[in-house]
């Protein structure tokens, strides 16, 4: 075959060159400035050494959350009780629009599924696997196969998933796996499974469960590894055995990591932004706040009611951060 | 935990069974290993179906479902051709430019948060200072905020600086059609989990040792150098796992900040994009898809290990 991929044609190297070279340059440039402050720095002793060290150990890191993080928090705030080009204050106008607008309440619903359903499956799916896998040959085998698809891009995992739903009308064209399962089921004509069957969001949240069960399943059958034999052995002395021995004694031994594992599950599931935009563009009924808010802002850039939407989404996991705090408060004050 | 335990009366006379074995017990049985079994399979089989697919010849993959290519085993690279350097199908260009985007963003995105958590983490642990225990709570609180919340305002300010009135805060920085707005917003969005999963490892070094190297009259910086980064090289090997695929997978971010053309956007966005314009043509979408796949799952396989490890010490304990 003659040669002609545009990859050995020169100017294709040398804007991959071009871009790899800025890319490392940032790098080596941003490690050769901190080398010089901490050599500088460094020399400073006595009273000022202390809180030159804390400047320059925290200053970016605090710096960039302020900017990155805090302010546009703020703002996004500001943001949604103004109209458009934030020149006049609308009030709670923007969120009166979002609560009564009935393809919101749509969306509203869709988000608050994909943060129960998707994070609880995962996790129960996980702790059940984590229960069966670890006395099994070649568990390391099944662990890896099931903890894969974590590495798999939530647009990459659509992609699979949108392939597994696929369905051709015509008799013989293209036809995705579960149509065809279906179909040697006996299922005549199996329904359009994505775009208009009534359960076409939980087949979306599928693609979620796919992707996070393993994570699950790993971080759980370590804290299961880790509890002390001699917590199980008096309880199995005092009669338990079976179901009671998980509910009773595993269950509560593991819920800190039952918890940590639903919550990281839960932020992960915010990003449920990818997979609907992949496969459904957000249309028949399966739009979610993120892609909402996306829409709203960047697409018909109405940037009040975007940044109202962006709210309401953190007023729904602000629970989650209370919980967090307050667990870590009683970790720290037990060290 | 485990302290907890130890503090328990030891039981002597029955021959210690580990307990993880029994409670393991309880749920043993073949079905239980059928289901584990089955649901490998159940997990293993769509990347399968993707690879299988982006191996078919054209006309075969529009005739047939991939599980045909047990019986029909024809397998070409001419679809990885196409999409990595033609296109096809009259959209201009193949993925390779935005393959290259995605190394050009993922590597630096991965290191400077990196670099500045470990610092951040350190500097809570070790630099003992009024106000350090709120502020590690408040970033800690920072990890559940939704990047959702971030964006706009985020985008206003690569685009137009900041100003207070009339005053400037921030100037108008010419960032357009390059990576940086990319790298930053990925930088400031990991710090917080970064800091928390680096200050749960660097906050249990030994305090002799540290000790130690104050008593010998050393800086934090030449602590941090020569103590604290080498010691924790396990948990950065880690983060620094988990933050490049993060990024490597990211849409929403690239998707806002890089924008679609082939100067900055990276592969996630160029997929959405075709999964949107030719969504029949799936001998090129499932190649373009393993090609994205592809250079995260090397790095998980390769380096799975340290990644577990990670995952766990940042989650199991307490």
């Amino acid at each position: 075959m003659p040669v002609t991929s545009p990859l050995f044609a020169d100017s294709a190297w040398n804007d991959a060159a071009i871009k790899l070279g800025n890319s490392f340059g940032a790098i080596a440039g941003f490690l050769g400035i901190l080398l010089v402050v901490f050599f500088v720095a460094g020399r400073a002793t006595g009273r000022l050494g202390r809180p030159l060290a804390i400047a320059v150990f925290l200053g970016p890191a605090v710096l960039l959350l302020l900017v990155g993080l805090v302010a546009p928090l703020v703002r996004t705030v500001y943001l949604s009780f103004r109209n458009d080009d934030s020149s006049r204050f609308l009030g709670f106008k923007n969120y009166g629009w979002a609560l009564t607008t009935d393809s919101i309440h749509q969306v509203l619903l869709n988000t608050a599924l994909w943060l129960v359903v998707a994070p609880v499956v995962a996790t129960g799916l996980g702790l059940v696997l984590a229960l069966l896998v670890d006395r099994m040959r070649w568990q390391s085998l099944y662990k890896s196969l099931i903890f894969m698809p974590m590495a798999i891009s939530l647009v990459g995992a659509s992609i699979i998933w949108k392939f597994v739903y696929d369905t051709r009308d015509s008799a013989q064209a293209q036809i995705g796996l579960l149509s065809q399962v279906a179909i040697w089921l006996g299922w005549r004509n199996p329904p359009n499974w994505i775009l208009s069957h009534p359960l076409n969001n939980f087949l979306l949240m599928v693609v979620m469960v796919w992707v996070q069960t393993g994570f699950a399943m790993v971080v759980l059958s370590a804290a299961i590894k880790a509890i002390p034999d001699e917590v199980t052995e008096a309880a199995r002395l005092d009669g338990a055995s079976g179901l009671r021995l998980f509910w009773y004694v595993t269950v509560p031994m593991i819920r800190t990591t039952l918890v940590v594992v639903l919550t990281t599950v839960m932020i992960v599931t915010l990003k449920a932004f990818d997979i609907v935009r992949t496969m459904t563009g957000g249309n028949f009924g399966t739009q979610v706040l993120a892609n909402e808010m996306y829409s709203q802002s960047f697409v018909q850039f109405n940037v009040g009611r975007g940044s109202a939407l962006a709210v309401i989404l953190f007023i729904a996991v602000l629970p989650l951060v209370g919980y967090n705090i307050v667990q870590l408060r009683k970790e720290r004050a037990t060290r | 935990m485990s302290s907890q335990a130890s503090d328990q009366p030891a039981l002597s006379t029955a021959r210690p069974l580990p307990a993880v074995k029994a409670v393991r017990k309880s749920f043993s049985s073949p079905l239980g290993s059928l289901f584990v079994i089955v649901v490998t399979i159940l997990w293993t089989i769509p990347t399968f179906g993707l690879l299988a697919t982006s191996l078919r010849p054209q006309q075969q993959v529009a005739d047939s479902g991939w599980w045909n290519v047990f019986a029909h085993p024809d397998l070409v690279l001419s679809n990885y051709h196409t999409v990595l350097f033609d296109g096809g199908f009259g959209v201009q260009g193949g993925l390779l430019p935005y393959l290259v985007n995605s190394l050009a963003i993922t590597v630096p995105a991965t290191v400077f948060p990196l670099v500045l958590a470990a610092m951040a983490a350190y500097a809570l642990a070790w630099v003992r200072f009024r106000g350090s225990d709120t502020l590690f709570f408040l970033i800690f609180a920072l990890q559940v905020v939704p990047l959702q919340m971030a964006l706009i305002p985020l985008l206003q300010l690569f685009s137009g600086g900041a100003h207070l009135g009339r005053l400037t805060i921030i100037p108008k920085l010419d960032l357009s059609g390059t990576y940086a707005p990319v790298w930053l917003a990925h930088t400031m969005f990991a710090l917080p989990l970064a800091t928390f999963l680096l200050h749960n490892f660097i906050s249990q070094l030994p305090r002799d040792l540290m000790e130690a190297a104050v008593v010998d009259g050393a800086s934090h910086f030449k602590i941090f150098r020569s103590i604290v980064l080498p010691l924790c090289a396990p948990a950065l090997a880690s983060f620094a796992i988990f933050q490049f695929l993060w990024v490597w997978n990211d849409l929403l971010v690239a998707l806002t900040f890089a924008g679609g053309t082939p100067e900055v956007a990276p592969m996630t966005v160029r997929l959405a994009q075709l999964t949107g314009s030719f969504g029949g043509h799936w001998e090129v979408l499932t190649a373009g898809a393993f090609l994205s796949i592809i250079i995260p799952l090397v790095v998980f396989f390769g380096l799975q290990r340290y990644f577990v490890r990670g995952l766990l010490a940042g989650s199991v304990k307490g």
